[in-house]
């Protein structure tokens, strides 16, 4: 009897940056409906990580599945052609289009009529569109050149663009940087309804351990390139390494450096 | 053996002075972003002030101290020039800046003509360097030998100049991130100028030691300033290495090119460059560019289809526009038929600028690849008119295909620089293969059939195209392709986090785009009755890019209404004036500094006002064939 693969399975996941071991044998999974969070400190490989999951980096060995289909090698493009939603860390929208056209235009993208070059594209999907904007509260806002758009309202959008495609996954770079403590709380609510009503699973990075510790089903910890703990957000609090990181870093790296020097 | 060792030698001569304009080029661009276009202008006033120095002075003094003079007073304006114009558009974009200083050099090749006439001036040779040097039974001319010598000299004072001064550190970083050089507390409006004023210098001085070698006349900047493109892309931007090695790898390919490929000796720099840009696409020398950061808070008018009221008025325009046989002679005509082509050829650069974001530099290749289009299969097939123009386009069509490929793989300046390459090569193809081309002389004799030999009737199809294609184009901007291709231009990276093949996209508008502008080279082969190499040259890619950017680069109808300003006001004062080139440039250049959104821009924003003044609904002047949006 065969057992469904998981959404997402990450195994031995590794990347080198001449001598330098960027991210080193990384294994994880991830099943539909679970929000699961990577943390780490600034340079632990977070990003190259991630990077090479949305296929904007290759890993030197190691796989990428998703529903048991391999994604490391695919374009970004073709990866989120399999169901792969994402949000950038530092938002990438089409800044002189509208908000609606923004959303249009991942739906003509889904709906595969890029080349077509005699439709009237304010017409395509406008209700699709529509009902996409006032899921994540931004109905009002359609008309609105995207240009104009705080930088809240943009991370708003970002995610209305990422659900174009209906997801099976969405992988979100620090989906709440740079926006204030309340639109933070806001915007990770959203996320984890949205997921758990459309049965999406969820990767996110994240810096503010509120956000993590509130949201995430699922909690990896990386540091310095290697997972170091995983589990769920109460037991990965209680991880002395965990805490070792992220309260006593300046004092404990130190201490351990002395440690290694006398050794 | 003698002879490829002199040979050699020639080259690396030639080498000097096309380095040390390229490397100003290069510096300029490294500190200030600004790819200036008037640098072959200031090469030429440097050579004509030299001349006219070294003439007044006598002596070794005389003439030395006259090249040296010449390049500092030419320093002297470009300083102007920086301080006046370029300081208010350092924040436009990049194409802004390209033109206004186009401008620039449109004015000084009449400004120069005004001055020193119209003749090729033969300077007198250098004192000290007159005679030739006996190299087996070969001359080389002494001169010749000095430039050898300056070349590496120049570098090297460079290279201390940007190693051991304090002037040269913070040159080098703001090459690097001039915000943060800003940051720091630098002047950065003082760098600025001073580096712009070192720039000039060296291409003056470059010009004012062609003297002794070469006539002084008043189209060599055009010729330098596309070798000089030519030269830093190769070495990559902002490389004063890159720009030196570049310089003699042009300069040998030139020298030795002529003897192993005389068919094809202007095609072997041109692709070179070609294979160097797509190989390395930052040049030899040079980094790679991080991807400028669209600015935030940026707001364009959203795009929208005319509403029904605009469509009237532009209909409206388009019945004004083809009555115009019932009252106008057959001069009126003919230059009305002028203005119908290229308002095609316009639009159809307009859709790759300003939906794609592509600024293509040699937007003619595909222009003038219609027009041969029609030339060859009426020439040599003797096909009738209809079935050539329906077919002569897809010459351009073809070249769009094969090019564009190549070129999409590219952005912002190297693509511009890369199209430049590509429509030289066609150019140089068209004036160089006599056999099928004709060469200088063209093809001559390009006739319409019967139906269509009378002005008004010619006038009539020219305009019905131009309508048929501006109509098709803009369908096509609002089409899902359209908006696609808009996405592409805002961000690559999120199109392809939404599954968007952005190089296909950009491709096929291209494609779309070169075929456009065949169709208005092959109705141009019918309106002059004639095709020459010059329909596919560098002036007439540059016209397309000014009457986009007049009209409007952020705007849906700009090409339009910039292209039916542009010539009209272009075969207007060429009526008028022999000095159009200076008027012309003027106006560009205010154009850039007054009006950088271009007209039918600054329409919107009156527009925009008074709406919110007046009820709505309330029309702007009427535009021939399309309104303002």
């Amino acid at each position: 009897m065969s057992v469904a693969p998981p959404l997402l399975a990450v195994e031995g996941l590794t990347k080198s940056y001449g001598g330098i071991h960027a991210v080193r044998g990384v294994s994880f999974s991830l099943r539909s409906g679970e929000i699961l969070a990577l943390i780490g400190p600034n340079g632990a490989g977070k990003s190259t990580c991630f990077d090479m999951l949305n296929g904007q980096n290759t890993p030197d060995s190691g796989h990428v599945r998703l529903l048991g289909e391999e994604t490391t090698g695919k374009k970004p493009r073709d990866i989120w052609r399999m169901g792969v939603g994402r949000t950038f860390q530092i938002t990438a929208t089409f800044a002189t289009m509208t908000v609606r056209e923004n959303v249009q235009v991942a739906l003509i993208s889904h709906g595969k009529q890029l080349f077509n070059l005699w439709g009237s594209a304010p017409d395509v999907d406008r209700a699709e569109a529509g009902r996409l904007l006032e899921l994540v509260g931004m109905g009002g806002y359609a008309d609105r050149p995207c240009g104009e758009l705080a930088y809240g309202d943009l991370k708003r959008l970002e995610l209305a663009v990422a659900l174009a495609n209906d997801p099976k996954l969405l992988l979100m770079d620090e989906p709440t940087a740079g926006m204030a403590p309340r639109e933070r709380v806001e915007l990770m609510r959203l996320t984890a309804q949205i997921a758990k009503e459309k049965s999406i699973g969820v990767l996110f990075t994240e810096h503010d351990m509120d956000v993590v510790f509130e949201h995430a089903d699922r909690i990896i910890v990386l540091n310095r390139g290697t997972l170091i703990a995983e589990g769920s957000p109460a037991e990965v609090r209680g991880n002395p390494q965990v805490q070792a990181i992220y309260l006593g870093e300046g004092l404990l790296y130190e201490a351990g450096h002395r440690e290694g020097a006398s050794a | 053996m003698a002879f490829y060792v002199v040979q050699f030698l020639t080259g690396l001569a030639s080498a000097a002075s096309l380095f040390l304009v390229a490397s100003g080029l290069s510096i300029i661009f490294g500190v200030t972003r600004i790819v200036n276009f008037a640098h072959g202008a200031f090469y030429m006033i440097g050579a004509y002030i030299a001349f006219t120095l070294t003439e007044r002075f006598s002596g070794a003094f005389g003439f030395w101290g006259g090249v040296v003079a010449a390049a500092l007073a030419v320093a002297l304006i470009g300083v102007l020039v920086e301080m006046v114009l370029l300081r208010r558009i350092y924040h436009a974009p990049e194409l802004f800046q390209l033109l206004g200083t186009f401008g620039l050099t449109l004015m000084v090749e009449d400004l120069v003509v005004l001055i020193w006439g119209p003749d090729d001036l033969v300077g007198r040779r250098a004192p000290g360097f007159k005679g030739a040097v006996d190299f087996f039974g070969q001359n080389i001319p002494s001169y010749d030998l000095f430039l050898i010598v300056l070349g590496p000299v120049v570098l090297g004072i460079l290279w201390l100049l940007f190693q051991r001064t304090r002037w040269g550190v913070l040159v080098r970083a703001a090459t690097q991130d001039r915000d943060m050089v800003a940051a720091l507390g630098v002047n950065q409006k003082w760098l600025f100028t001073s580096v712009f004023a070192v720039g000039v210098f060296l291409a003056a001085l470059g010009g004012a030691l062609q003297i002794p070698r070469d006539a002084v006349h008043h189209a060599m900047d055009l010729r330098i300033i596309v070798e000089v493109f030519v030269v830093v892309v190769i070495g990559g931007l902002g490389s004063i290495v890159g720009a030196f090695v570049a310089a003699v790898l042009v300069s040998e390919l030139n020298a030795f090119g002529i003897l192993i490929f005389p068919k094809i000796s202007i095609i072997l720099v041109f692709l070179v460059m070609a294979v160097v840009l797509i190989v390395r696409p930052w040049g030899l020398f040079g980094k790679p560019e991080a991807a400028a950061r669209k600015t935030p808070g940026l707001t364009v008018n959203p795009w929208r289809p005319l509403t029904s009221n605009e469509r009237l008025a532009s209909l409206a325009a388009l019945v004004i526009a083809a009555m115009l046989p019932l009252f106008a002679g057959n001069y009126a005509l003919t230059v009305g038929s002028e203005i119908a082509i290229f308002v095609i050829f316009a639009v159809s650069l307009h859709f790759l600028m300003s939906v794609g974001g592509l600024a293509s530099f040699g937007h003619a290749a595909y222009f003038g690849l219609g027009a041969y289009g029609v030339a060859f299969l009426a020439k040599m097939a003797g096909l009738p008119m209809i079935v050539c123009l329906l077919l002569g386009p897809l010459l351009g069509c073809m070249g769009a295909a094969v090019f564009g490929f190549f070129a999409v793989q590219l952005s912002g300046v190297y693509f511009a620089m890369l199209t430049l390459a590509f429509a030289q090569i066609v150019w140089s193809i068209a004036f160089q293969w006599v056999s099928v081309t004709g060469g200088d002389n063209g093809i001559l004799g390009v006739w319409p059939a019967s139906w269509a030999a009378s002005p008004s009737h010619f006038y009539w199809l020219a305009l019905g195209v131009a309508a048929l294609v501006t109509i098709a184009l803009r369908i096509a901007v609002f089409s899902p392709f359209g908006y696609a291709l808009r996405a592409t231009r805002d961000s690559v990276l999120r199109s392809e986090a939404v599954g968007i093949n952005a190089k296909r996209i950009q491709w096929t508008a291209f494609v779309i785009a070169g075929t456009t502008a065949g169709i208005g080279g092959a109705l141009f082969a019918y309106l002059k009755g004639s095709v020459f190499p010059d329909n596919l040259g560098i002036s007439l890619s540059v016209d397309a890019l000014v009457m986009v950017l007049l009209g409007g680069v952020e705007t849906v109808s700009g090409g339009v209404v910039g292209a039916i300003v542009y010539k009209a006001l272009n075969i207007w004062l060429v009526s008028q004036t022999d000095l159009s080139k200076l008027v012309l440039g003027g106006f560009i250049v205010l154009i850039v500094v007054v009006f950088p959104k271009g007209i039918v821009g600054m329409l919107e924003i009156l527009a925009q006002r008074r709406r919110k003044s007046s009820p709505p609904g309330s029309s702007l002047l009427a535009k021939p064939i399309e309104s303002a949006e």
